[in-house]
């Protein structure tokens, strides 16, 4: 794990505040972890526990439909449940921006988490969202924000990939 | 499971007419294949968003609408199969307890789209039986006209999340297809809900 307190998420946070985001679903990853706790505590947001990725990608669908903007927040490995839902986002042209933590990466531990990982992007892409990977912590924050503006603005689902390198890898012990 | 089966005796387009025709101010997201087109039979509104893809998406749609629009009800109006294949939706809604949220699914027991195969709603799982358990604050099982009557105001004005199954027959009911194009749907819901603010 990380071993300093990184301050991104508590930016990503502030950016949501600014860019108008009502809708937080979320199904939880380490890397996601402060940023959960500071939307779970903002009552200008609803925060959403899903019991699968896919429930995200049909209630950001909802939510624009009813006029609010949604973010769906998910490890790498909840990529692959969201795959025929996001069919509909395309045909739709429903704004959604993913931010997505990567296992399975940098330094991973667990081999289960391999494959998934390796076909995040790609598969990501064959539905037709933009894929933004990135590497360092002095960029999420950016990247985030430029996503966020390219899918409310454009009415397109945008992934960030947050790499394991940013997040730190999970060590078991 | 070994309860005896009880044989559907409503008709679907009946019945979906029967609710909708109450509907109001309502915002209504219909699930893919035949509820879809039990909803455009009942009569086209812009208000009504037709999924044609996306199975398991009904009810998590209803549910982002319905935070979104807490003044507003929201019904979803889907098929036993499409509401099988999202029962972690129940969970997810019950969390949220959506006072405006009213699931109700036209349950004939089969998949009518693909061939009509028996769906684990007519082997005994108990659909209303479920979203009660998540914790749906009513649910509720319709077989017979005295029972939907009872159920229509329930489900336009009892607090949410309302969840019914409204069994009916696998009588086929004429095709009436809505618009397919989902931008079209997408943005002549918004426009009606919202106004000048939906192209924002």
């Amino acid at each position: 794990m990380a071993t300093t307190k990184p301050s991104w998420p508590d930016q990503i946070h502030r950016l949501f505040r600014s860019q108008r985001v009502r809708q937080v679903a979320y199904v939880p990853d380490f890397g996601h972890s402060r940023l959960i706790e500071l939307v779970r505590s903002d009552r200008q947001m609803r925060a959403v526990p899903l019991t699968t990725e896919e429930e995200g990608v049909a209630l950001v669908t909802g939510a624009w439909l009813g006029g609010e903007r949604g973010v769906l927040l998910m490890q790498s490995s909840g990529v692959g449940n969201c795959i025929n839902m996001l069919g509909m986002i395309q045909e739709c042209r429903i704004p959604l921006l993913m931010l997505v933590t990567m296992r399975g990466q940098w330094g991973e531990f667990n081999p289960w988490q391999v494959p998934m990982a390796q076909a995040t992007a790609p598969v990501l892409a064959a539905m037709g969202v933009v894929v933004q990977p990135v590497e360092r912590a002095a960029e999420v924050v950016e990247t985030v924000a430029a996503a966020g503006r390219l899918a409310f603005n454009t009415c397109r689902a945008v992934a960030v990939l947050i790499s394991q390198r940013v997040t730190g890898t999970k060590e078991f012990k | 499971m070994t309860t005896r089966h009880r044989k559907p005796t409503l008709d679907r387009r009946q019945a979906a007419a029967a609710i909708l025709r109450q509907r109001g101010d309502a915002l209504v997201v219909a699930g893919l294949g035949a509820p879809c087109w039990d909803t455009a039979a009942a009569g086209d509104h812009p208000l009504n968003f037709y999924t044609w893809g996306g199975m398991g998406s009904a009810a998590m749609i209803g549910l982002g609408m319905a935070l979104a629009q807490p003044q507003r009800r929201v019904l979803v109006i889907t098929g036993d199969g499409e509401m099988l294949m999202a029962l972690g939706a129940f969970a997810t809604i019950a969390v949220q307890q959506p006072r405006n949220l009213a699931v109700i699914v036209i349950d004939n027991e089969h998949y009518g789209e693909t061939g009509m195969q028996q769906t684990h709603t007519r082997l005994g799982v108990d659909l209303a039986g479920m979203a009660k358990a998540a914790g749906f604050r009513a649910a509720g099982t319709i077989y017979s006209p005295a029972e939907l009557k009872a159920w229509i105001p329930r489900i336009h004005r009892e607090p949410g999340p309302v969840f019914a199954a409204v069994k009916v027959t696998t009588a086929k009911a004429p095709l009436v297809l809505p618009a397919r194009d989902g931008t079209v749907l997408k943005n002549r819901f918004r426009e009606q809900l919202l106004g000048a603010k939906a192209r924002e």
